[in-house]
C-alpha cells in the first residue's frame, strides 16, 4: 500500500552527487514529490529531504542502493507522521485589491502569512506551514486571481532527540581509527 | 616527492604505484598528452592497442576476472568514451573492477559542443561504482588512488575518471603518490556480527536438506578453501551460479551441479525440497530463482553476502550475514557440527542419471547427425585436462560449455553474465590470456557475437598471445532462435545468420585457422589447435537446430524445468 515516504540524505557536497541520487529514483519509476537539497548544521555534508509516494518495501529498497553511492554518507526514511516538517510559498497579488476593502488584509492576518513586498503594481505574500493550508490560502487568494505562485521543497526534522547525523559521524570516525 | 611534472606523467606515475603492468587502451585527440607521457615508459608498462575501445575494455574485464586486480583501459573522448559504455555496464553487473581513464576536451570549452566533446560522467553515471571529472591537474594522485580503492573493495566495479586535456598538461609543482586506504562516506564491508552466525549455525545444524549456492562472491573472496573446508565438515551439497563456476572443483564429491535457467536438473528441482538454502556470494538474479513467488518455499534461508542493498532485494531471507565470504565462512565453519547428508545427495545423484539419460548423453556423446556444441565442448576438456580458462561470448555456446566444461581451478571461467554482451569473447580472451600468460586459454563463440568484435583478432596476432578460439558455427542467432522455436511458433524472425568464411577472415588477420565438420576429425583438429604454439582459431561447423537443455522457461517456477521440448518434469 502507497504512502508519503520522506528520504533524508546526508551526502559530501560534491558535484554531480543530485544527479547519482535521481537517477536511482527514475530508473525505478520513482516520483519525487518534492526535493530540497542545502548545507547541513555540518560544514561540508549537503542533506537532501525528497518526499515520494510508494510502497514500504519499495523505499527500503530504494533506500539501500542510495546508501551505496560511495559519496553517500546515510540514508534515513520516515513516515510522515514520524517526521516534523514545513514548505513555504509565496504567492504575488495586484495591489489594486488592497485599496477599498479589507479583505484580502484578512485573509493574510487570519491564515498566519505575511506580506513580505509591497510595489505600486503588485504585494508578494509568503505563508510557511502544511502543503493543505499553503493550498487552501492559494484557493483563498485565487479569488483575486494570483498573478504568480511558487512552492518551496519539504524541509523537515525527525520527532526524536538525537541528530542522526552525528551519531553516524562519531561512529565513522571511531571506526576508520580503528582502522588505521 | 617530484617537482614540475606533467598532469599525464603524474598520471602514469600514479598507475605504476599502483601496481599496475597492463593498459589496455585506443588513443585519440583528447588523450594524446597521456599516451605522450606513457611513451616514456613502455619497459615499465605494457599498453595493448586495440582495435577498438569496446575490445579494449572487455580486454580489461577479462584480464581483471583472472587476477583479481583492477582492469585499467584508456580511451580518448567523445566516441571513444562512449564506446567503452558498453563494457562498463558489463563490469558494473558482474562486478569487476576497472578503472577507465578517458581523456576530455579541454576545460573551457566544456558544454560547448566543442569537437570530440560528450559528457561522459552524465552518460556513465548510472553503470559506474564512482566517477568523477579531473580539471586541475594537482587532483590526479589522490583521484586515481581513490579510484583504485573504490573499484577493488568491497564489491568490486568500475570506476571512470574523465581527464581534460588541460590537465594532462598542467604542470604540478609537486607530485605525491598516497595510496588510499579509506573514505569516510563510504564502507566497503561490515564486520560479521556474530550473533548471525550462531542463528545461521543452528538452522544448518539442525537441516535434513540443505543445499549451499555458490555464487561469484566466493572467487572475489578468495574463499575457495574456505568454502570447501565448510562443505566437507558439514557433508553439505553445493550448486554453483554462471559466475561461481570453477570455485568449487568440477569432480569435487559435493559439487551438485550449475544452477538456474539452463543448469542441471538436480539443482532446480531439489531447490524447491531444501528445508535450507545457505547463499554465498550470490544475488539471486532472475534466472536462478525462476518465478520468485515459487522458489524455494519450504527453506530457511541464509546469506551470506557484502553488499547490504542485496539482502532481500528479491528473495527474503532468515539470517543475512554481512561482510566478507572467507570470514563468515571460517566462522562457520568453526562452529558448525561435522556432519553427513548422503541420502540428500543420492536424490541429486538420481536427477544426474535421468538428465544423462534423457539430456546430456545425446549432447556430448552423439552418435549420428552434426557435430554438437556439446561434444566439441567435452572434447576441448578432455584434451586440456580441466586445466584450461574457459572463455564464452554470449548465447547456446556459453550455457553448453558453461554445463560441460571442466574444472580443476578457481577463476577459470571468464564470461558475460549479468548484462550478456556478445561480443565479449574474443576480447575477454585476450585479457584472460595476458593476466595467465601460463595457462591455456580456449574460448569458445558463437557466429553471432564472433563478428560483433573480430577486429580483436588482431590485437591476439600482434601480441602472439596463444588463445584457442573455438567458434561453434550453426548459422543463427542460436539462443533467440531456440525461443522463437519454443515460444513464437518457429518464426525466425531476422535469426538466420549469412555468414562470411570466418576462417579466411582469422587467416586475414595472420591467425592460423581451420574447419571441421565431421565428427571423425573433431579429435584431432582439436589436438592440432592445442599442439599449435600461437594462436588458433578452429571453426566447428555444428547442428544447425540444436536446443539447450534442460530449461526453465521465463516465468516458470524452477521446478517446471523442462528436460526437453516433450518432456515436461515430474515433481
Amino acid at each position: 500500500m502507497k504512502q508519503e515516504y520522506i528520504i533524508t540524505i546526508f551526502s559530501e557536497n560534491n558535484i554531480g552527487l543530485l544527479n547519482r541520487i535521481t537517477i536511482n529514483f527514475t530508473r525505478r519509476k520513482i516520483n519525487i514529490e518534492s526535493l530540497t537539497v542545502s548545507q547541513s548544521a555540518i560544514s561540508g555534508i549537503s542533506k537532501f529531504i525528497i518526499v515520494v509516494n510508494e510502497t514500504e518495501e519499495r523505499v527500503k529498497r530504494l533506500v539501500a542502493q542510495l546508501d551505496k553511492i560511495v559519496d553517500v554518507l546515510k540514508t534515513f526514511y520516515h513516515t510522515s507522521n514520524d517526521m516534523i516538517f514545513a514548505e513555504m510559498a509565496m504567492y504575488k497579488i495586484s495591489t489594486e485589491f488592497i485599496y477599498g476593502s479589507d479583505e484580502l488584509g484578512e485573509i493574510v492576518r487570519t491564515s498566519g502569512a505575511q506580506i513580505i513586498e509591497i510595489t505600486k503594481e503588485f504585494i508578494i505574500i509568503e505563508k510557511s506551514g502544511l502543503k493543505k493550508e499553503t493550498q487552501e490560502l492559494f484557493d483563498k487568494l485565487n479569488k483575486f486571481g494570483v498573478m504568480q505562485f511558487v512552492r518551496s521543497g519539504r524541509i523537515a526534522v525527525t520527532r526524536d532527540r538525537i541528530e542522526r547525523l552525528s551519531e553516524f559521524l562519531k561512529e565513522r570516525d571511531n571506526d576508520l581509527e580503528k582502522l588505521n | 616527492m617530484l617537482k614540475n611534472i606533467t598532469g599525464s606523467k603524474a598520471v602514469i606515475l600514479s598507475l605504476l604505484e599502483e601496481g599496475v603492468d597492463t593498459i589496455f587502451g585506443y588513443p585519440g585527440g583528447a588523450i594524446i598528452p597521456i599516451y605522450d607521457a606513457l611513451y616514456d615508459f613502455k619497459e615499465r608498462v605494457n599498453h595493448i592497442l586495440a582495435r577498438h575501445e569496446q575490445g579494449a575494455i572487455h580486454a580489461a574485464e577479462g584480464y581483471a576476472k583472472v587476477n583479481g586486480k583492477a582492469g585499467v583501459c584508456f580511451a580518448t573522448s567523445g566516441p571513444g568514451a562512449t564506446n567503452l559504455i558498453t563494457g562498463i555496464a558489463d563490469a558494473m553487473m558482474d562486478s569487476v573492477p576497472l578503472v577507465c581513464i578517458t581523456g576530455q576536451v579541454t576545460s573551457p570549452s566544456l558544454g560547448t559542443d566543442a569537437f570530440q566533446e560528450s559528457d561522459v560522467v552524465g552518460i556513465s553515471m548510472p553503470v559506474t561504482k564512482w566517477n568523477y571529472q579531473i580539471t586541475n591537474g594537482e587532483e590526479i594522485p589522490e583521484i586515481i588512488a581513490k579510484a583504485f580503492y573504490i573499484a577493488q573493495s568491497g564489491r568490486p566495479g568500475p570506476v571512470l575518471l574523465d581527464i581534460s586535456k588541460d590537465a594532462q598538461t598542467q604542470v604540478l609543482k609537486e607530485f605525491e603518490y598516497k595510496k588510499c586506504h579509506q573514505i569516510r562516506s563510504y564502507v566497503p564491508e561490515y564486520p560479521t556480527n556474530l550473533k548471525k552466525i550462531d542463528d545461521a549455525v543452528k538452522l544448518i545444524n539442525e537441516s535434513k536438506r540443505p543445499l549451499v549456492l555458490l555464487g561469484h562472491g566466493v572467487i572475489i573472496s578468495n574463499a575457495e578453501k574456505e568454502i570447501k573446508d565448510f562443505l566437507e565438515k558439514t557433508g553439505i551439497p553445493a550448486a554453483w551460479t554462471l559466475l561461481g563456476l570453477s570455485a568449487l572443483p568440477s569432480d569435487h564429491p559435493l559439487n551438485v551441479g550449475m544452477l538456474g535457467m539452463h543448469g542441471n536438473y538436480g539443482p532446480n528441482i531439489l531447490t524447491n525440497k531444501a528445508d535450507l538454502l545457505i547463499a554465498v556470494g550470490m544475488r539471486f538474479d532472475d534466472r536462478v530463482t525462476g518465478q520468485v513467488s515459487s522458489y524455494a518455499p519450504n527453506a530457511k534461508k541464509i546469506q551470506l553476502e557484502i553488499d547490504p542493498a542485496e539482502i532481500n532485494k528479491i528473495i527474503k531471507v532468515d539470517v543475512p550475514i554481512l561482510g566478507d565470504a572467507k570470514k563468515a565462512l571460517t566462522l562457520l565453519t568453526k562452529k558448525v557440527k561435522a556432519n553427513k547428508h548422503t541420502e540428500w545427495i543420492k536424490k541429486f545423484r538420481k536427477c544426474d542419471k535421468i538428465e544423462y539419460n534423457t539430456v546430456i548423453s545425446k549432447s556430448i556423446h552423439p552418435e549420428k547427425g552434426k557435430i554438437t556444441m556439446g561434444e566439441a565442448v567435452r572434447v576441448v576438456s578432455e584434451k586440456t585436462h580441466q586445466n584450461a580458462i574457459m572463455v564464452t561470448d554470449v548465447g547456446q555456446q556459453q550455457m553448453i560449455a558453461a554445463r560441460y566444461f571442466r574444472f580443476n581451478h578457481s577463476r577459470s571461467c571468464v564470461t558475460s553474465g549479468g548484462l550478456g554482451t556478445m561480443g565479449y569473447g574474443i576480447p575477454a580472451a585476450l585479457g584472460a590470456q595476458l593476466a595467465a600468460p601460463d595457462r591455456t586459454v580456449v574460448a569458445f563463440i558463437g557466429d553471432g557475437g564472433f563478428q560483433m568484435t573480430l577486429q580483436e583478432l588482431g590485437t591476439i596476432v600482434e601480441h602472439k598471445l596463444p588463445v584457442k578460439i573455438i567458434l561453434l558455427n550453426n548459422d543463427f542467432l542460436g539462443m533467440v532462435r531456440q525461443w522463437q522455436e519454443l515460444f513464437f511458433e518457429k518464426r525466425y524472425s531476422f535469426t538466420e545468420l549469412q555468414n562470411p568464411d570466418f576462417v579466411m577472415i582469422s587467416k586475414g588477420f595472420g591467425m592460423k585457422s581451420s574447419r571441421v565438420s565431421k565428427r571423425e576429425n573433431l579429435e584431432s583438429s582439436i589436438q592440432e589447435m592445442i599442439d599449435h604454439p600461437g594462436p588458433y582459431m578452429l571453426e566447428v561447423k555444428v547442428e544447425q537446430q540444436e536446443d539447450v537443455f534442460p530449461m526453465v522457461p521465463s516465468g516458470a517456477s524452477v521446478s517446471d524445468i523442462m528436460l526437453s521440448k516433450e518432456i515436461k518434469t515430474e515433481k
